[in-house]
């Protein structure tokens, strides 16, 4: 513990950090749900909830990516925590703008392919904010 | 980490793979198109050509014609309609009350928008007047004014009617009138939710006895929901009398003009189809409408092609469907038409104009011009000749966008052009 607090950087996000990483787990959640809803009812507005909001987790996917950068720039060592932190917020971030454009189109269109990338970015995003909660850095104090 | 380098370079190339252009594609013409495979890439086609004003250029029109810009400076002219004693009425405005549903809708809108004239529309009638038949119009006056978005325009019985986006009215026209003598009388509310297709098209029955509006769709595919659907994408008769209506044909997406075939007294209707399926689908159409048809519009498209963007589909539906009768090319984007005459020379007195808005959505545009489809024996016979043309400049610059097309017995062509807010006309060299 003494040797943490003699550490140049926090091991955890702050706050706005912290609050963009997570934002981005219930915005992703519900855009599945949303779609999923959909899927099974054939009410377009249900679409529409999905498209706004993935709009709102790609906004906070995408800052929180920024931050993620900063951290592994700053880590030592550039190995193990930092760099998976960073690529699961990557990928997620991009397979969620596939997946708005996918929203964007007409009605039926937007099936499955929405439907599928959504079960697969929400579960990358919970992920990578349970990681980013935990532990921004690999090998603890050093 | 290195399974998630792979996906990371996966997506990436499927990003830029959609960015690919569709490259040189043709456009099917005639009663039977060839119809390419339903196409959409991650991102959509959009292609605004760029406004600019006419300064001293004209459109184009075949050797032997001239044309000529008779009134300038309106509030978006849309479509006309010639009076018995030559005066020209112009409906001006601008409709559609709908609400952005999603993202794209806030990002498409504002791509539109450059491609539209930035005037606000005149909710009015404007009457043009040449009295002594020089081909100047030197009246310009208000004829009605206060209307919602007034679109479609007939003549009979001594009235005028008016398909505005909301309601359909009519006023009182007692012949050489220049302003209307009041506030015109409804006949009957028009589907007015939303207003996606805000334009009501509007057509008379030789006996003078019903009315035909055309009623476009509230969506281009059914994604605002089937609710918003009810009594769109149809033509309605109603009675001119009482009001009362019944859904003449329906499946009909948008259909933006209707017109009386002289001779036979058939109802014919252009109609702009489905976005989002392609560079070469789906055909705009000329189509002569048959009583109690359907068109397809949203289960399917030319006949039985189903589009499974409409869901739940109805096979049943796509089963009745019947064919247009003449497809004018994807995305050309029809808003007039009108049957000919003899006056207007013998190579164009057999057959219909029709003005092409223009496509926005497709990578080599299309439209933005005023065709000739020929007939022969009461149908369309052969590829459309172009009559109008020079609206999108060979520089990639729109100065024009076309609009309602009609036919003046005196041997004219009137064309409204809601881009630089003119109404042109073409007429035979003596």
């Amino acid at each position: 513990m003494t040797a943490t607090a003699r550490l140049p950087y926090p091991t955890t996000p702050g706050p706005l950090h912290a609050t963009l990483l997570a934002g981005t787990v219930p915005l992703f959640l519900g855009a599945l749900i949303s779609d999923i809803a959909y899927f099974q009812t054939y009410q377009s507005q249900w679409s529409n909830f999905a498209a706004w909001l993935l709009a709102g987790a790609e906004l906070f996917c995408g800052l929180t990516l920024l931050f993620a950068l900063v951290n592994l720039v700053r880590a030592q060592p550039k190995r193990g925590r930092p760099v998976l932190y960073f690529l699961l917020l990557l990928v997620t971030w991009i397979l969620g703008l596939i997946n708005s454009f996918e929203h964007a189109k007409d009605a039926w269109a937007v099936m499955p392919a929405g439907l599928v990338l959504s079960v697969i970015a929400a579960p990358l995003a919970c992920i990578a904010t349970w990681l980013g909660l935990t532990n921004l850095r690999t090998g603890g104090a050093q | 980490m290195r399974h998630s380098s792979a996906l990371t370079a996966l997506s990436m190339a499927f990003l830029l793979s959609a960015c690919n252009g569709e490259g040189d594609s043709t456009q099917a013409h005639g009663p039977d198109p060839k119809l390419p495979t339903p196409e959409r890439g991650l991102l959509p086609t959009m292609k605004i050509a760029e406004p600019a004003a006419w300064g001293d250029q004209k459109p184009s029109v075949p050797e032997g014609y001239t044309i000529t810009a008779i009134a300038t400076d309106l509030k978006i002219p849309r479509q006309t309609l010639i009076l018995p004693n030559g005066d020209i009425l112009v409906a001006e405005g601008k409709g559609g009350t709908e609400a952005a549903l999603k993202p794209k809708d806030v990002i498409a809108s504002l791509v539109k928008a450059r491609g539209t004239t930035p005037v606000k529309g005149g909710n009015r009638l404007t009457l043009l007047r040449d009295a002594d038949g020089d081909g100047t119009y030197e009246v310009k006056t208000v004829f009605a004014d206060n209307l919602n978005a007034p679109y479609g325009l007939a003549y009979g019985n001594g009235h005028v009617y008016v398909a505005n986006q909301d309601s359909l009215v009519r006023f009182d026209y007692p012949d050489g009138q220049t302003k209307a003598s009041g506030p015109p009388t409804k006949i009957t509310d028009l589907p007015g939710q939303v207003n996606h297709h805000w334009t009501k098209s509007l057509a008379i029955s030789p006996d003078g006895r019903f009315l035909y509006v055309g009623i476009g769709s509230n969506s281009n595919i059914t994604e605002r929901g089937m609710e918003v659907e009810i009594d769109r994408a149809r033509v309605w008769e109603v009675d001119a009398q009482t009001g009362a209506h019944r859904a003449y044909a329906t499946g009909l997406r948008n259909p933006t003009a209707l017109r009386i075939q002289p001779g036979t007294g058939k109802l014919w209707a252009v109609a702009n189809e489905r976005d989002e399926l392609g560079p070469d689908l789906v055909p705009d159409y000329l189509t002569s409408v048959k009583d109690g048809a359907f068109y397809g519009w949203p289960y399917s498209y030319w006949g039985q092609n189903v589009d499974p963007r409409a869901q739940p589909q109805n096979p049943a539906k796509v089963a009745e469907a019947i064919k247009p009768d003449y497809s004018l090319g994807s995305h050309v984007a029809a808003l007039g038409v009108d049957f000919s005459q003899a006056s207007m020379g013998e190579k164009f007195a057999q057959g219909a104009f029709v003005g092409e808005h223009g496509s926005w959505n497709r990578e080599n545009p299309v439209g933005y011009k005023v065709v000739f489809v020929p007939f022969s024996n009461g149908q369309p016979s052969g590829e459309p000749v172009d009559f109008a043309t020079g609206f999108r400049g060979t520089d990639g610059k729109t100065r024009g966008r076309p609009v309602g097309v009609t036919v003046d017995p005196k041997g004219a062509l009137i064309i409204a052009d809601d881009l630089s807010n003119t109404v042109w006309r073409v007429t035979r060299n003596k």
